[in-house]
């Protein structure tokens, strides 16, 4: 291990001759408090027209949209499934039963490895958060949402999301994710894609090529 | 924590900066095709991201925000590395630190061959091509797999990447499909994007699923959580954070910010200057490791390799403010007419033209501050405000004074012509008789249509490409002199 500590304190001794006099770690996080953040933190529109807002990023991003009140939810997931073509999908531990339609297949995805995953027809989870500005969802390592691999190896995701998880600025997000952010957390925009050949977007390279949302709304 | 085996390891180093700026150039220049493309998709990157920060009425507020964090993470970097290091072996994770590109080969070599293996999936990183790693691993017999899908367009096709968010910007679809028909071997494929998109999703899933050693870089360090952040589009970069047993993620040390909450500025301005999109499809973050989701086995190598040293220059530390959303080159006019590969730099355009002489101690890439008009378009549109124009004449100015330090240096027709030239500005006398004697001097070289089209010596680079109005017969002091000097004299008398 000798080597590697040298290699650290050769770094650490370099960055400290460029930069000379170190300050205190109080006088470091007075000068980190005081950097101005005069950007736009609170959203200011009103819910309907949040929620219209989500929808419409989500429409450009080319996932499926779908609302639902909050006592009809195995209802809707029923509908969509059945315009899917679905017969089931893989569900996360900690997942709302109440959510599941009758006549499909749903199976616990916990430790499933991704052979097993690419197998299911897809997965159904809830998020954290999801932001408007952006048409993002937030999902992290928590119930109703799992590992990382889930949302990522199947080929179509539906996500829940109710009308109280969606925030309209980034900012915001960052505020309610505050308190978990050492969790596996993964932000996605839209189905996978790539604009690397010729800018144009193609979408679905890599992860789930199929998004559809569904809004509840209380 | 797993002992790192250090062993001979054969280094391979990178054909960088093998040829100055105008040299490499001249003969990109030619090449109309590579050109084209790269016109093509720089225009089409500069409108989307023009039409996504129009639309924040806060972005000039996100920007200065978010060099006020970068500046001041980099005022105290020994501490903000030293707190994410104590925070991510705390959360499981391993934190290794490499001076320079051989020991971080070295480093990441060694837990490789710890792991016994053969291959090892890679997300687009240019750090490791700063290090030139591939290199490395295939001289040492493992099998580097490029996921995403320009990096692996570069790869099959022996390429360089030209731009450090679209690595293979500068190919068209034709280029490409004729890349993956032999590489793939896939004689029938078509030509159209989704076409080659399924062909290479096709190519990497078995990849994925086997390979279970990732190598990454990384965007964000996280120093109050100990976490990591990698923004991408493709979801290759999610498949090699979680799919493997393994993650070596290779960072510069520059790259880590105070706090999570710091991200709710650099989520906004890194997307929409690197790809134009109000947020990329995939942003990722963990925190070492997490039982039951991802690799068993995380390490994060802290890379300086010719970092720290930059600290040092004020004006120019700035430089290491950057966050890789190659914003620049797409506004640069220069980087518009030639592409990546005329910089001879794993860093290309504005940004490159500074990061690459500091990083080599300004002993290497010493054309690349010259690469530039100085038109400012590069600093306008930085979501972090590095002045790149100061700095590149900043970096001008050291490279003369090092020029001049030397005996050739001093001595160079260069050096004599621009100290003749200071020697004559600094007088007002002097430039009026300089000026007359231009006049006359310059009577055999002016063709008929009032232009001079050939000069001598040094100066003929000037008439190489364009004519020279020649000087007019009277000076615009000499008409002062005679027209409104002597009415000043008596306006201020009367």
């Amino acid at each position: 291990m000798g080597d590697s500590n040298s290699q650290r304190s050769t770094v650490l001794a370099s960055i400290r001759m460029s930069l000379g006099a170190p300050s205190s770690p109080a006088g470091i996080e007075a000068e980190y408090a005081a950097i101005e953040r005069s950007y736009k933190c609170k959203g200011t529109l009103s819910e309907d027209a949040l929620l219209d807002l989500f929808e419409d990023r989500l429409l450009e991003y080319d996932a499926g949209v779908y609302r639902c009140s909050a006592s009809r939810i195995a209802d809707a997931v029923e509908g969509i499934l059945r315009k899917r073509r679905k017969s089931g999908l893989a569900i996360p531990a900690g997942l709302s039963r109440e959510w599941l339609p009758e006549g499909f297949g749903f199976t616990d995805a916990t430790g499933l490895d991704a052979y097993e995953l690419d197998k299911t027809e897809g997965l159904l989870s809830s998020c954290t958060v999801a932001i408007a500005e952006t048409g993002s969802l937030v999902l992290q390592n928590a119930d109703g949402q799992g590992a990382r691999i889930l949302s990522l190896v199947p080929d179509y995701h539906l996500c829940v999301v109710t009308a109280s998880q969606v925030v309209e600025t980034v900012p915001e997000a960052f505020e309610r994710l505050a308190k978990t952010s050492d969790l596996p957390t993964t932000f996605i925009s839209g189905p996978s894609a790539t604009a690397d050949i010729e800018m144009t977007r193609i979408k679905g390279v890599h992860g789930p090529r199929f998004l559809d949302v569904l809004l509840v709304i209380a | 924590m797993r002992e790192v085996q250090v062993s001979e390891v054969p280094v391979q180093h990178t054909r960088w900066n093998t040829h100055d700026f105008p040299d490499a150039a001249k003969v990109l220049l030619e090449d109309s095709q590579t050109r084209k493309n790269v016109q093509h998709a720089t225009n089409v990157i500069q409108g989307k991201r023009n039409k996504v920060t129009a639309e924040l009425p806060d972005w000039e507020d996100l920007r200065e925000a978010g060099a006020q964090v970068k500046a001041h993470t980099l005022r105290h970097l020994d501490y903000y590395l030293t707190k994410f290091e104590e925070n991510c072996t705390r959360a499981g994770g391993h934190v290794h630190w490499a001076s320079d590109a051989d020991e971080a080969n070295r480093i990441i070599l060694g837990l490789v061959r710890s792991h016994g293996a053969k291959e090892v999936i890679k997300i687009k990183t240019m750090t490791s091509e700063e290090i030139g790693l591939n290199a490395t691993l295939e001289a040492n017999g493992v099998w580097p797999v490029e996921t995403d899908l320009a990096e692996l367009i570069i790869q099959l096709g022996k390429d360089r990447p030209s731009h450090f968010v679209v690595p293979a910007l500068h190919k068209n679809k034709e280029q490409i499909r004729e890349i993956f028909q032999r590489e793939m071997n896939l004689p029938d494929l078509g030509d159209q994007p989704i076409d080659l998109a399924t062909a290479a999703r096709t190519y990497l899933r078995e990849k994925y699923m086997r390979i279970k050693v990732a190598i990454s870089g990384g965007n964000f360090l996280i120093a109050d959580t100990g976490g990591m952040c990698i923004v991408e589009s493709e979801g290759n970069g999610r498949m090699c954070l979680t799919l493997p047993d393994v993650l070596i993620s290779v960072v510069g040390i520059e790259k880590v910010i105070p706090s999570f909450r710091d991200l709710d500025i650099l989520l906004q301005t890194l997307p929409r200057s690197a790809t134009g999109e109000r947020m990329n499809p995939y942003n990722s973050t963990w925190t070492g490791v997490h039982p039951g989701d991802g690799p068993k086995e995380f390490h994060v190598v802290l890379l300086d390799n010719g970092r720290s040293p930059i600290l040092a220059d004020k004006e120019a530390r700035q430089t290491l403010q950057c966050i890789r959303c190659a914003a620049c080159l797409n506004a640069c006019p220069v980087y518009h007419q030639t592409g990546g590969h005329a910089y001879e730099s794993v860093y290309a355009g504005p940004i490159g033209a500074i990061l690459t002489p500091q990083l080599h101690s300004m002993g290497e890439g010493r054309s690349l501050p010259y690469a530039s008009s100085l038109c400012g378009a590069c600093y306008e549109v930085c979501p972090v405000k590095i002045n790149i124009p100061e700095v590149l004449i900043h970096l001008r100015g050291k490279i003369v004074r090092e020029d001049q330090a030397t005996l050739a240096g001093k001595f160079s027709l260069w050096n004599i012509g621009m100290q003749a030239a200071a020697f004559l500005f600094k007088d007002a006398g002097r430039l009026s008789m300089a000026e007359h004697l231009g006049q006359i001097g310059q009577k055999a070289l002016v063709s008929k249509n009032g232009f001079i089209e050939w000069m001598p010596g040094m100066l003929s680079g000037w008439t190489q490409t364009r004519d020279l109005k020649a000087m007019p017969e009277q000076s615009f002091r000499d008409w002062w002199a005679k027209e409104r000097a002597p009415q000043d004299k008596e306006d201020a008398h009367g």
